[in-house]
């Protein structure tokens, strides 16, 4: 075990690269999320559509994302991208999404038909049409409640695309593993980049909370 | 009353599953009209109300809004809500929203007027049922007897020529049904057409031009208040009645 110091003394040598590297980690968590989200709220609305077919096609989706390994599902992307001339960056982005995405569609399917009835009756009775009254009156009540198991999703992406360190993108992980290996100290950098992702698990929850208290001023 | 027909309603039939809720049932409403519905819990009252403003989609009969039948496959639905205001037992504001918002939402989405004028109007009907100073006040904030008067003043901000009322005060405490009930009665007194579902039968004597009472589905006696109460003619009417008072 390296002592403490030891530690303390790698970790300010070495916080450029880290930097670097969390900076790639943070755009390609962000990025992921960003279009996980929007496959999420594709593929509930498929689910609750109540069209059989359309249905059937995001439970297929579902069930093929949680039926796989992450790492396999990342593989795939790779190397099904890199023929179509992606960058590693993208396929690595679009292959978490898609993963991500299938767990998010859960959320908000389960917070959208959490809504209680009465509000989309009382949003068409006024003359709004369905589309509208999801819009405007379903979809912000839904998105509120859906922020903590969001939160939750968002952390697990984060520390997911570490993966991505498999297909030798230098992202935080592989800053770690590399450094470690060089330098025949593997344990060192692993306990730093142990810290890195704390402060950015931090950093996700902190702001997650932020938002979930702005919009409970309704309370 | 001798008004234009607001609502005349021909044959409706309406089941969900094996249950046949509404049989052939008949009823006009007129102008400025306030019809009590009244009859025990599963008599239909509710799902005929509902089927009023398409909730509800009948499964044979006619619905006639001010003249014209409306098919909610043929027609825009949307548009012929706009003319006919809901009330819930439930009062379902929408609870992101503070007084004010919830009254705007419609009249700015739907009917596209602009905010600042919908605020101006919005401020009116607060005024209207003594809420105005809550306008920035969130749901949650509102007692059961305020939320029902929001909700109102919501239903009234679209200026719809005809309101329905579903069970308005059976989610209140007793203290606070009296504040919705006036409300009612100041509209109905300004020559609202209104159609209520209510088990308040001191309003209904009050207030209602016409009593209907139903019982399974079928529209049994419809009279002045006057006579449903004193003088109900069916012997389903006076047990009702006699369990009521």
């Amino acid at each position: 075990m390296p002592s403490l110091s030891h530690v303390i003394e790698v970790f300010f040598d070495t916080y450029d690269i880290f930097l670097k590297g969390m900076l790639l980690t943070l755009q390609v968590t962000a990025v992921s999320i960003l279009i996980a989200i929007f496959i999420g709220l594709f593929f509930a609305f498929l689910k609750i559509s109540g069209i059989k077919v359309l249905e059937w096609i995001a439970n297929a989706y579902i069930y093929l994302v949680r039926g796989t390994p992450l790492i396999v599902q990342i593989f795939i992307f790779y190397f099904g991208m890199t023929n179509l001339n992606i960058s590693a960056f993208w396929s690595v982005a679009l292959g978490l999404a898609f993963h991500n995405g299938a767990y998010i569609a859960e959320i908000f399917r389960g917070t959208i038909q959490s809504i209680d009835k009465g509000q989309m009756e009382a949003g068409r009775s006024l003359g709004m049409s369905r589309v509208l009254t999801m819009r405007r009156i379903i979809l912000p009540q839904a998105f509120r409640r859906a922020l903590p198991p969001l939160g939750n999703q968002f952390i697990i992406g984060l520390k997911d695309s570490s993966l991505a360190a498999f297909i030798g993108m230098y992202e935080l992980f592989n800053v770690a593993t590399t450094k470690g290996a060089n330098d025949f100290d593997n344990m060192t950098y692993l306990l730093i980049v142990a810290v890195y992702y704390l402060f950015l698990v931090y950093l996700i929850s902190a702001l997650v909370g932020l938002l979930e208290k702005k919009l409970s001023v309704s309370d | 009353m001798d008004g234009r027909d607001m609502i005349n309603v021909k044959k409706l039939n309406k089941s969900f599953g094996d249950l046949h809720v509404l049989k052939d049932v008949d009823i006009t409403v007129k102008e400025s009209d306030v019809v009590c519905l009244i009859g025990a819990s599963g008599s239909g009252k509710s799902t005929l109300l509902r089927c009023l403003n398409f909730l509800e989609i009948k499964d044979n009969g006619q619905i006639i809004i001010e003249g014209e039948e409306v098919n909610a496959d043929t027609h825009n639905v949307n548009e012929v809500r706009q003319k006919i205001g809901m009330v819930f037992q439930h009062f379902n504001l929408f609870p992101h929203k503070n007084v004010i918002e919830n009254i705007i939402e419609a009249p700015v989405h739907v009917k596209g007027i602009s905010k600042a004028q919908a605020i101006k109007e919005a401020r009116e009907l607060l005024d209207k049922v003594g809420l105005a100073d809550k306008e920035k006040v969130y749901p949650s904030k509102l007692s059961g007897g305020q939320k029902q008067r929001v909700a109102i003043a919501r239903a009234l901000a679209m200026k719809p020529d005809i309101m329905l009322f579903d069970e308005p005060t059976s989610a209140l405490d007793p203290e606070l049904v009296g504040e919705v009930l006036s409300t009612m009665k100041e509209l109905a007194e300004e020559g609202m057409t209104m159609v209520v579902v209510t088990h308040e039968m001191g309003f209904a004597r009050e207030v209602a031009d016409w009593v209907v009472y139903m019982h399974g589905g079928r529209i049994v006696e419809v009279g002045h208040p006057d006579e449903i109460f004193d003088n109900p003619v069916e012997e389903r009417t006076q047990e009702f009645l006699s369990k009521t008072f």
